[in-house]
């Protein structure tokens, strides 16, 4: 089984995903997070999914699942990079992914990141 | 890119990687039969849920992919086979939101929304057989 | 069916005549199409034709699918084909056949052979056949053209457009069917990820109706915008449209909605940080 690499960058933490993910690697990617976040104490974690060709439904929930696992840590989430061949097959699946936040690309999702951490130190 | 097939291929699911091999021999042949790249990746992720479904619910089976023509246009069709518990109430697991076992309950009523055909064949005590077919606009 | 064998006579004679027959048959047909096609591009068609007719002389063309036709399937195809694209009727394509059995005939009418006589008829049968032959191909280029232009036009009514840095517009005309809005969705959302644009107008000024197909997908496109990271706007609904969503229960939910272009435009714009404000005009 592959593994998801997690990189950290200043205060957050960058999943680029460029693998086809099999149900374990999206298990071990999770755990991996988890621990990462709690480590490190970083205030966001970015998943890039520009390279994922397809987005099932338990691909799908674990975007749901890290970012309630982040919120717990006090951290953010932005998934980036959704291709709209993806977008429009979660749509039809009946997947809404529930209050993650999304960004067009990793430079506006850092954005985000950036203001919604500026806004918890105020 | 994989080698181009011709005609039917069948591959086992059972372990978890084999659910990706299934993705990728479906996408090889709706890559081959042109469909456009949404259709490609609503075909490709039926085949995803429906093998997980065959693995976990099923407890393993395989997958079967070709190409078929309705003398109007191609498309691909994919079936999906496992000698499992059978599925008791149809109506039920074709709901959205229904699942015995994990997951969001999607994979049923999901699948069959990305398709242009959807075929169930279940038994109770023998196993199940879904068949999906995507055709080219 | 005859084999050629029996028709040696006409084969003769066609042969031995050829040069003169093909420059009176360009010569009918060039008149016929009064100038809208040259001599010479007449002549080399013909030429070509004529030389794969030559072998087929003796067939009655009651099977024109057959193996030995395939030369002459493929030249007539081509011809007709050509024809279409250049705006000739069906019938001027077909007489273009037709004109050649009378050059023949009139070569032939003063022979008195009646076995000579016989295998004119079964030529002229063949050359019927061969006529009709450019209808079907005629009708299916068409067919091909027709698809093609609707394709086209579909494109043309269907402009993405990028307003302002960051902000897209497609204004939707005419009858939205469900399967041109989908294809219209796509490539909005396409066009999105191209240009990294964050905000899209779908604007509906231009639409009589609505059904619910069509707004369902309008909907899903806001929703797999929003799964993207960008924002889409639906302005200009018309009153009558207004009360068919409503009328067909349809949730619009928590999509943006403005009532001009104009004030989405403002609304996007606003959003991205950017204020217009008036200048004194002196």
């Amino acid at each position: 089984m592959e593994r998801v690499p997690i990189l950290k960058i200043g205060g957050v933490l960058l999943v680029s995903i460029q693998i086809d993910l099999q149900d374990q690697s999206v298990l071990a990617l999770q755990e991996d997070l988890a621990e990462k976040i709690s480590s490190t104490g970083a205030h966001g974690v970015v998943i890039d999914i520009s390279a994922v060709e397809i987005v099932d439904s338990f691909i799908g929930r674990m975007f749901a699942t890290i970012a309630s696992i982040s919120r717990l840590f006090d951290a953010d989430t932005v998934v980036v990079g959704m291709r709209p061949a993806v977008a429009i097959t979660l749509v039809e699946l009946g997947l809404t992914l529930g209050g993650v936040r999304t960004a067009l690309d990793l430079e506006r999702g850092m954005k985000i990141l950036g203001q919604l951490g500026r806004g918890r130190d105020a | 890119m994989p080698p181009r097939s011709d005609g039917p291929e069948q591959i086992p699911i059972d372990a978890d990687d084999d659910v990706v091999r299934v993705r990728q021999l479906v996408r090889t042949y709706a890559q081959q039969t042109k469909l456009s790249l949404v259709d490609q990746t609503k075909l490709v992720t039926a085949a995803s849920e429906l093998a997980r479904n065959t693995l976990i619910y099923g407890g393993g089976g395989f997958a079967r992919v070709e190409e078929v023509s309705d003398g109007r246009r191609a498309g691909v069709r994919a079936s999906f086979h496992d000698e499992g518990p059978g599925i008791p109430d149809l109506t039920l697991a074709l709901a959205d939101g229904w699942s015995s076992g994990s997951g969001l309950g999607l994979g049923l009523s999901g699948a069959r929304r990305l398709v242009d055909q959807f075929d169930l064949d279940t038994e109770v005590g023998r196993g199940t057989v879904v068949t999906v077919t995507k055709w080219k606009r | 069916m005859t084999d050629a064998g029996d028709a040696q006579r006409l084969t003769e004679l066609l042969r031995a005549n050829a040069d003169s027959l093909i420059d009176r048959w360009v010569g009918e047909v060039a008149s016929l199409l009064r100038g809208r096609a040259t001599r010479t591009e007449l002549e080399a068609d013909f030429r070509e034709f004529f030389a794969a007719l030559l072998p087929l002389v003796g067939n009655d063309g009651k099977d024109t699918g057959a193996p030995e036709f395939a030369e002459i399937r493929s030249l007539t195809e081509e011809y007709s084909r050509a024809r279409v694209r250049a705006g000739f009727t069906p019938s001027e394509t077909a007489s273009s056949v037709f004109s050649l059995k009378r050059e023949v005939f009139a070569l032939t009418e003063n022979e008195n052979d009646p076995e000579l006589f016989r295998q004119v008829m079964v030529f002229s049968g063949l050359l019927d056949a061969l006529g009709l032959l450019t209808f079907e191909f005629y009708a299916r280029a068409r067919d091909e053209i027709i698809r093609e232009q609707s394709e086209q036009l579909l494109e043309l009514t269907t402009p993405v457009v990028k307003i302002w840095e960051g902000v897209l517009a497609v204004p939707l005309v005419g009858t939205l069917d469900s399967a041109r809005t989908q294809v219209v969705m796509e490539k909005l959302l396409e066009a999105l990820v191209e240009t990294g644009s964050e905000h899209a107008i779908i604007d509906i000024t231009g639409v009589f109706a609505v059904d619910t197909q069509v707004a369902q997908h309008l909907l899903k496109t806001v929703v797999a915008a929003r799964l993207m990271g960008a924002e889409c706007i639906v302005s200009g609904i018309r009153p009558q449209i207004a009360q068919t969503i409503v009328a067909l229960g349809i949730e619009f939910g928590d999509i943006m909605t403005k009532a001009s272009l104009a004030d989405a435009l403002r609304y996007a714009l606003r959003r991205d940080g950017v204020d217009l404000v008036h200048r004194e005009v002196r």
